[in-house]
């Protein structure tokens, strides 16, 4: 069993490997994610969202949702933290 | 483990630098839009005041200024302003978090009315950092008692 563990972590991390020969080059201008939405968002941040910062357009208004989705794992964090710690004094 | 700390030195500039600590994490979340900033980052600053009032005091000097009752409302306040900035615009035609839609109850155009959302967005995430970092911190503090000065 432990060798069957072995050999799929083995695998699953060869074919991640081998699937990173496929990405673009680091700082690559062709590739999509520069070609496309990097240049969109820098040249239409202020007239799309008034916003001069692109990082917070693209943090809070492009990307909104995965925000949202980021503040409720540090919610999560903290009612999981008062859950485990907090005990019940005389008051 | 943490005495109640009498260094009046200690408490003396902690009194003078909270102020400034406080008003540049309230700057921080609301200049995001221009500077690097935003509602994690002052959420923290934030947060380190507090924090910075339990390590040269201790823990019941902060529970005055800032109930245990106050960070638990505040811990979800900050998520339902977001969600409900988001619902907003759900329930005025749009997508959720779609916020151009929201100039139609803002005396601004849409371009304008997606600024005025993400700061409101980004004071959402800091009252929610702010809250669960002192949340945190007091309870691994004292290990979830909450007494006055220390634990043992």
């Amino acid at each position: 069993m432990k060798l069957f563990a072995f050999l799929a972590v083995v695998l699953t991390g060869a074919a991640l490997i081998y699937s990173t020969f496929d990405m673009p080059d680091w700082g690559d201008t062709t590739s999509p994610a520069n070609a496309h939405v990097s240049p969109r968002y820098i040249e239409q941040t202020l007239n799309e969202t008034a916003t001069p910062n692109a990082v917070t357009s693209v943090l809070a208004d492009y990307r909104g949702f995965d925000t949202l989705g980021e503040t409720t794992v540090i919610f999560t964090a903290a009612i999981v933290c008062i859950m485990l710690l907090r005990t019940r004094t005389d008051d | 483990m943490i005495k109640r700390n009498e260094d009046i030195i200690i408490q003396t500039v902690t009194r003078l630098l909270t102020p400034f600590v406080q008003l540049f994490a309230l700057y921080v979340i609301a200049h995001g839009h221009y500077s690097p900033g935003g509602g994690f980052q002052g959420g923290c600053i934030l947060a380190a005041s507090f924090i910075l009032m339990a390590v040269a005091n201790d823990v019941a000097f902060v529970k005055r200024r800032l109930p245990e009752r106050l960070t638990t409302a505040l811990i979800s306040a900050g998520v339902l302003i977001y969600a409900g900035i988001g619902l907003a615009c759900l329930m005025l035609g749009a997508n959720f978090l779609d916020y151009g839609i929201l100039h139609r109850v803002l005396p601004v155009d849409a371009v304008k009315a997606r600024a005025l959302a993400t700061l409101g967005v980004e004071i959402g995430v800091g009252i929610t950092v702010m809250a669960v970092m002192v949340s945190i911190f007091l309870n691994l503090l004292s290990a979830g008692r909450h007494e006055e000065g220390a634990v043992e």
